[in-house]
């Protein structure tokens, strides 16, 4: 077991995490930058008479975990961008199923196979279902060690109350970086949870039970989809989240998430020594949109900048929150990360204009 | 014995009381029929968990009374490893063609056996795709016409032979038992009975991954009657999918 206050990645912070919320099952398939949760949870899973997989693929893996969440266990599995696109067939099932998983993705850089360094790249796919069909997925983006290790937590508690997948929309940065971490933060955080009746247990006592997503009697596919939608509905409505940073009083306003909101804090900073009266909103669930914290924190800001690891994905979110406003978009993708120098010198100069 | 035999093949209890959608002749039924009874003779009905397939069978769930997932395409052996790995007390088998299983599903199929799960695999080969109405599929015999290969599958024009899943999967450390049968003569679906029997008590001792092949019948694709279908599979299919106890 390990002590209270640790230096850990932001990837075995995850993984622990894991372990801490009682995941029972765990598949996954290597790929940089996420190789150090895989490992910590081969290491530390059969342990604790839990199951660890390392599987075939991706598909395997995410398939697996369909099992491990049809048989009623918390489950989970994590990649990296290209081998996230692999799991979206097995995430669209199990939104369809309305089977709980958590799904990790430490982005790095693409299209395509791209490179390993951090990015922010799959916001698109993660808010937007990412598989096929109408589906969307809880997604939270930390932007510290110690915060990952706090929403894997959350997030297992959520899937499980929604019965949906899930995901934890990591960068390689929070991946790969080490911090001081506090294991004894308070647990469980959230809600009484509802029995899981619908698994699959061995129909004694009971009428048998099948897990599916094939729904062919007519009609029936659309009053699935209108159940879904109502679920998508409440979650939007309940679990939006995000942080802010030097907010009150402000004229301008910058938006940003996981690593990259580090650096947009520092700038924040700098430019408040300058006298530009200027604060940080932090979205931490991507979908759903923390729209209502970013309509009230925006209310009397004269410009918003949004900042991201990508050529501008979360920017059409902010857009669509906020369609009066002025919001100009810095971004760099493929591996490239927008520095605090380059930050502070693109406000300045969108101020005076 | 002759009592005690069709005692043997009354109407399983775990077989629901439903027509199925199965067309006339389809062999998917009577496979239904023997897992079911042998479910019954083990007593595993309450302890069963079955994983249905992509293809004809997909709604196999609909006609089995026991606890059943779907799986996506070709992920059957996948989705079963995970529910196995949570239940190991579980009876878990899963239901296969050949396009789910040889196809789209092989490196499932291969990686399951291969970490020698402690599943049963019941594998229906009927040489096509039968729900897509009758495409090539990887069992598909050389010279036969389907749907993609109007002019009889030819290896020579790059549509490859017939994969024989069954003799591959022998050669695995993990793999403790394969079988090919049919179930294209009354001798035949009784030696299947025994099979599927012997799989899942492999399963049952934890030996590791067993599999039962079934050379079973698609009149509708092969544009036969059900009697010419069942010669087919005894005279054509035979040849390239020889009978009997490949692994024990």
């Amino acid at each position: 077991m390990v002590s209270e206050n640790i230096l850990m990645t932001g990837n075995e912070a995850m993984a622990q995490a894991a372990i801490t919320a009682g995941c029972h099952f765990y598949a996954g398939y290597p790929i940089t930058p996420q190789n150090e949760l895989i490992a910590y949870m081969a290491k530390h899973m059969p342990d604790q008479e839990r199951v660890f997989i390392q599987a075939e693929s991706e598909l395997a893996a995410i398939n697996m975990v369909f099992g491990a969440a049809a048989s009623g266990k918390r489950a989970m599995t994590s990649s990296s961008s290209p081998g996230i696109s692999l799991k979206q067939e097995g995430i669209s099932y199990l939104a369809a199923a309305e089977l709980p998983a958590v799904i990790i993705n430490v982005m790095r850089g693409g299209p395509g196979l791209g490179n390993i360094a951090t990015s922010q790249s799959d916001y698109f796919q993660a808010t937007r279902g990412g598989g096929h069909g109408d589906y969307f997925t809880p997604c939270f983006a930390p932007w510290s060690v110690q915060e990952a290790y706090e929403l894997v937590k959350l997030i297992f508690d959520l899937s499980d109350y929604y019965r949906t997948p899930s995901l934890i929309l990591a960068d390689a940065i929070i991946g790969q970086m080490m911090e001081p971490l506090n294991l004894k933060t308070k647990y469980p955080i959230s809600r009484k949870l509802p029995q899981k009746t619908w698994a699959l247990t061995g129909a004694r006592k009971r009428k048998p039970k099948v897990i599916r997503s094939l729904i062919l009697k007519e009609g029936a596919l659309c009053e699935h989809n209108e159940h879904l939608r109502k679920k998508w509905e409440e979650i939007k409505a309940k679990e939006q989240r995000f942080a802010t940073y030097k907010s009150k009083a402000i004229e301008y306003l910058v938006i940003a998430y996981g690593s990259q909101a580090r650096l947009i804090q520092e700038a924040v900073d700098i430019l408040r020594k300058d006298g530009i009266k200027i604060g940080l909103f932090r979205p931490i669930s991507l979908w759903p949109y923390p729209v209502k914290g970013l309509k009230k924190t925006s209310k009397d800001v004269k410009k918003i900048f949004v900042v991201e690891q990508s050529l501008g994905q979360m920017v059409d979110d902010v857009r669509l929150a906020l369609p009066k406003n002025e919001v100009h978009f810095l971004g760099k993708a493929g591996g490239g990360i927008p520095d605090v120098g380059q930050i502070i010198k693109f406000i300045k100069k969108k101020i005076k204009t | 014995m002759a009592i005690k035999e069709s005692k043997k093949f009354a109407k399983a209890k775990s077989l629901n009381e439903v027509d199925t959608h199965y067309c006339s002749g389809c062999g998917h039924g009577i496979v239904h029929h023997l897992i079911t009874q042998v479910i019954d003779e083990l007593n595993m009905a309450e302890n069963t968990i079955a994983i249905a397939p992509v293809g004809c069978a997909v709604i196999a769930y609909d006609y089995w009374a026991f606890d059943s997932s779907e799986a996506a395409h070709g992920r059957t052996l996948a989705v079963a490893t995970g529910i196995k790995r949570c239940q190991p007390d579980k009876l878990v088998f899963s239901y296969q063609g050949d396009g789910d299983l040889a196809s789209i599903g092989l490196a499932e199929t291969i990686h399951a056996a291969n970490r020698g799960e402690n599943i049963s695999c019941i594998f229906i080969n009927n040489a096509c795709y039968g729900m897509t109405g009758g495409q090539m599929a990887p069992t598909t015999l050389v010279g036969q016409k389907t749907a993609t290969t109007p002019k009889g599958r030819d290896p020579g024009a790059g549509q490859g032979w017939p994969l024989q899943i069954s003799e591959m999967l022998a050669k695995l450390n993990g793999v403790k038992y394969v079988v090919r049968s049919s179930v294209a003569t009354p001798a035949k679906v009784k030696e299947t009975y025994n099979y599927i029997k012997k799989a899942f008590t492999v399963q049952l001792n934890r030996e590791g991954f067993s599999l039962v092949e079934i050379l079973s019948s698609c009149p509708t694709v092969w544009r036969l009657d059900p009697v010419q279908s069942n010669e087919w599979i005894n005279t054509e299919m035979v040849k390239q999918f020889p009978l009997g106890v490949i692994k024990e």
